[in-house]
């Protein structure tokens, strides 16, 4: 709330803006105690490492039992092996994703296989898989990270619950999934008085 | 004190009146009543289960009620068509006709409240509407200018008619300062009516068939056509069953001022069917839904084209001399004309704009029983009232009837 | 036949509650013969009597609450909170929906129905999802409200969700003839469900076929009826009253987002405050390509239809 007024008024008309701090501060002078406990890196207009910050995302929808990769992958019993090849394992992913060059180790890391990598070689873990995404995405993610690209939960006026690009689209095959509809409306013609009344 | 004494008997006399008959009008009374009867039971019902037992529903949300309603204001204004000759012009023969034709506009709205009232979902909040005890939305609201237009015209038209009536009966003149005044104001006041009843149609943009503003001048066209063939017919058979004189040339110069109003009514409907057929917009719809049908919907194109047929053959007979003046003819005319306003201000006004629905949605809308059942309910209500009020009124225009005879005439 | 749940009335007729001796004037008369015209007989004198909403003082809207509560509580077996939570400051709300994100899933009606207690039989539903054909556009005469495939969306067609879209200059405003429904500060349109006198004039003059009439008896299973209400929002209903989307206004007015924007899985709606430049509706109208539904009507709804691709 502190973030949204200040940069209100440096950017919004000035006069107007400072009209509805004023009236904003009045209503929630109560509650002014309480933003000693924001920290100052909220009142910072917001750039992009600081959006992702306060973005509350739920953990990813990662298959049961899969993590962690390095369980399995532990460079040790299993070497890496950077060739493109069809894997013995992982059956169940099927790659729709993008062009026929792409595959798994585009994304997953070779030797930390607890994580991403971005095309840069930066290592990122899977809870902030969309910077990954927003990589090729560019558009997506920044309506993502404006809260207007995927669902939002929570309070309008304030804390939200984001979602991951991967709870709504399997990295690996990213189509939206169809859905089967809820029930149809009844026609005008189908309402009707009930047998025996409504009551 | 003299002049209450007269009022109390001016009263009774009339309670007297109206309970004495023969078996003709006892019989025209008991079907009235056993109308209103079964209108109450279908009633009864809409009002424990509320308005689902009629056909409307969201999509179609107006139906015969309000049809109906819309035609009997039409009717209700078409009194001025018989006050302006008789008034303006002081021509003799109309002058009782006049009366007659108020009491035919107090019977109709008698009719058109019953048809709002009992369109409404909750009845029981009916002082919600009441200027000053409740909160009228006015002047927004056409809505609440029809409420108030509707009852100042009611009470005026009941004024006129008793007060012109008592005058008759206590054999005094009455005070031209004061009728005169009323009479030129219920022209305008009639004018209104029917025109704030258009606008509650006309101003509504969601609607393109009602937002239309050739609406306003349509609806008086044709009310002036259907407002008297009702009292053409009712004229000859009063002048058959009582001693009113009525001369010929009264009913035949109405049939012809009809002639000219459905006439203008025709060109009026065709203008429509033009702009909207040559323009072509989306808004072509709901005419082609009236008249040909849509997607395989198309319950109200045989009534349209009733309508349109009905319309222009009473046109022609009313405009040729020799079919106006004939009594066969003239009244076909009549009926016809009848016919065709009831379709076109009733269900061919309201069903179209509401069909297809706001959404596109096609829901082909017919009155159910208990629908019909209480429209006619209210007819009978009208009916009743109108004879009642006649049986009352015929004696003492004729000056049969007055307070110092005191007897009851016997009249029929 | 089949053994439905058994669905209990909204508002069956009550006992005649408390009488307020002040309002006795109009004699008991006057109620008794309103009372046979709900067609239960049954109205209490102080729900005859009560006057507009916007016209009770502080004390007699507590007064009305409190009577509220206690009719629903007799009804359903369950408090109901009833709220009066006035518009927030500087707050006038605004929605935005992403067509090209909507699937048609239907998600939104049904999360709607039960935040909003709308009456399941006869069925009322304040969301109304057309589909439509892409070669055709944004056409209401090629839409179909009544498509069920086994999944959406279908090839071919796009979806709209059509509801209630809280015009700036609402038409079903200007000519309740009563003045049973206006527009707040935050610009929810909403409806004195007690002051209704149910013309449905307000219906004729939506065009978006938003309003909806309580044509019979509401129901709704007391399991699922949801007890946080607004007065002016998702409170049971009566019979003969029209009834309308309010954005969730007892959530809204809290800070929380409408139902359907909860509910729905593709993210296709977003909803804020418009005075706030920093809010997601912001956000859309200034980036995106938006369209209002039947914009020349020049009703100025504040939902906005919007291309998120």
């Amino acid at each position: 709330m502190v973030r949204f007024l200040i940069s209100f008024e440096r950017k919004g008309d000035a006069a107007l803006g400072r009209v509805l701090l004023l009236a904003v501060i009045i209503l929630l002078a109560p509650l002014l105690g309480l933003a000693d406990e924001i920290p100052k890196s909220h009142a910072q207009p917001p750039s992009k490492s600081s959006v992702t910050q306060d973005i509350e995302v739920p953990a990813p929808p990662l298959t049961e039992g899969i993590f962690p990769c390095t369980a399995c992958h532990d460079n040790k019993t299993l070497k890496p092996n950077a060739n493109r090849r069809s894997l013995g394992m992982h059956d169940e992913v099927q790659l729709r994703h993008g062009p026929e060059s792409r595959w798994c180790l585009d994304c997953h890391d070779m030797t930390d296989r607890n994580k991403l990598h971005l095309v840069s070689g930066e290592r990122i873990e899977f809870t902030t898989s969309y910077l990954l995404c927003g990589q090729c995405h560019g558009d997506k993610f920044r309506d993502w990270r404006s809260g207007i690209h995927g669902k939002r939960t929570g309070r309008w006026d304030g804390k939200k619950q984001y979602l991951l690009c991967v709870h709504c689209h399997n990295p690996h095959a990213p189509r939206f999934q169809a859905l089967q509809p809820m029930p149809k409306p009844k026609g005008p013609g189908d309402i009707k008085l009930r047998r025996g009344g409504a009551r | 004190m003299q002049t209450l004494s007269n009022l109390r008997r001016f009263i009774q006399d009339s309670f007297r009146l109206m309970i004495q008959g023969n078996n003709y009008y006892y019989l025209w009374v008991a079907f009235l009543l056993l109308l209103i009867l079964a209108g109450g039971v279908a009633y009864t019902s809409q009002l424990r289960h509320g308005l689902i037992v009629s056909h409307m529903r969201d999509q179609v949300s107006w139906g015969f009620y309000i049809g109906n309603f819309t035609f009997l204001v039409g009717v209700a204004a078409a009194a001025i068509m018989l006050v302006i000759p008789a008034y303006i012009y002081d021509w003799e023969p109309i002058k009782e006709i006049t009366l007659l034709g108020e009491l035919l506009a107090i019977s109709a709205l008698v009719m058109c409240l019953g048809f709002v009232m009992v369109d409404i979902g909750r009845p029981d909040r009916f002082w919600h509407i009441i200027p000053l005890v409740g909160r009228l939305n006015f002047p927004q609201s056409l809505l609440a200018w029809d409420v108030i237009v509707l009852n100042l015209y009611l009470l005026l038209n009941w004024f006129v008619v008793t007060y012109l009536l008592y005058c008759s009966y206590t054999g005094r003149h009455y005070v031209k300062a004061l009728v005169l005044p009323l009479v030129l104001f219920s022209i305008p006041a009639a004018v209104s009516i029917h025109s704030v009843t258009a606008f509650l149609y006309n101003g509504i943009a969601a609607r393109p068939f009602w937002n239309s503003a050739i609406l306003a001048p349509k609806f008086l066209a044709s009310a002036f056509c259907s407002g008297p063939a009702i009292l053409l017919v009712l004229l000859q058979v009063l002048r058959k069953t009582t001693r009113l004189a009525i001369k010929d040339e009264a009913i035949f110069k109405i049939a012809e001022l009809m002639a000219y109003t459905m006439g203008f009514n025709l060109f009026l409907t065709a203008a429509e069917v033009f702009k909207e057929f040559y323009s072509g917009t989306e808004h072509l719809v709901f005419i082609q839904y009236l008249f040909f049908g849509l997607k395989g919907h198309n319950a109200l194109v045989p009534f349209a084209w009733a309508s349109v047929a009905t319309g222009l053959v009473a046109f022609l007979l009313f405009l040729i001399p020799q079919t106006r003046k004939k009594w066969l003819t003239l009244n076909l005319g009549c009926a016809l004309i009848y016919t065709s306003v009831y379709i076109e201000k009733g269900m061919g006004l309201i069903i179209p704009g509401l069909t297809p629905d706001a959404l596109g949605e096609i829901f082909e809308y017919t009155p159910s029983t208990v629908e019909v059942f209480v429209a006619a309910g209210i007819f009978a209500i009208g009916f009743l009232v109108f004879t009642l009020m006649l049986k009352v009124a015929v004696p003492i225009m004729l000056g049969e009837f007055t307070l110092n005879r005191g007897v009851l005439p016997n009249v029929e | 036949m089949n053994p439905e749940k058994p669905l209990k009335p909204i508002s069956e007729c009550t006992p005649c509650a408390s009488s307020d001796s002040r309002r006795l004037f109009l004699g008991t008369a006057a109620a008794a013969v309103a009372g046979a015209l709900t067609g239960c007989g049954k109205l209490s004198m102080d729900e005859f009597l009560q006057h507009n909403f916007r016209e009770l003082s502080k004390a007699e809207i507590q007064h009305v609450i409190a009577r509220l509560e206690k009719e629903y509580q007799e009804k359903y077996g369950k408090a109901v909170q009833v709220g009066v939570d006035p518009a927030l400051q500087g707050v006038i709300f605004g929605y935005a929906l992403d067509l090209s994100r909507c699937i048609g899933c239907r998600r939104c009606v049904h999360a709607c129905v039960k935040e909003n207690n709308q009456s399941r039989e006869p069925e009322v539903q304040w969301i109304r999802v057309l589909q439509m054909d892409k070669e055709e556009g944004v056409n209401i005469h090629h839409a179909d409200p009544y498509y069920a495939p086994d999944r959406v969306p279908e090839e071919g067609h796009f979806y709209m969700p059509v509801q209630c879209q809280q015009c700036k200059k609402p038409p079903c405003v200007k000519v309740c003839p009563v003045g049973a429904t206006w527009q707040e500060k935050d610009g929810i349109v909403v409806v004195d469900y007690n002051w209704c006198i149910g013309c449905r004039y307000c219906m004729a003059a939506c065009p978006y076929g938003a309003r909806h009439f309580n044509w019979g008896e509401p129901t709704l299973p007391v399991e699922e009826l949801n007890t946080a209400t607004h007065y002016l929002g998702n409170r049971p209903r009566q019979k003969g009253v029209v009834e309308k989307c309010t954005f969730c206004i007892q959530r809204t007015r809290k800070g929380l987002y409408p139902a359907c924007v909860e509910i729905c899985p593709t993210g296709s709606r977003k909803f804020g405050n418009l005075m706030d430049p920093k809010s997601e509706i912001r956000y859309v109208l200034e980036n995106k390509r938006v369209f209002l539904f039947k914009e020349d009507l020049n009703t100025q709804p504040k939902f906005f239809y919007f291309y998120g691709v």
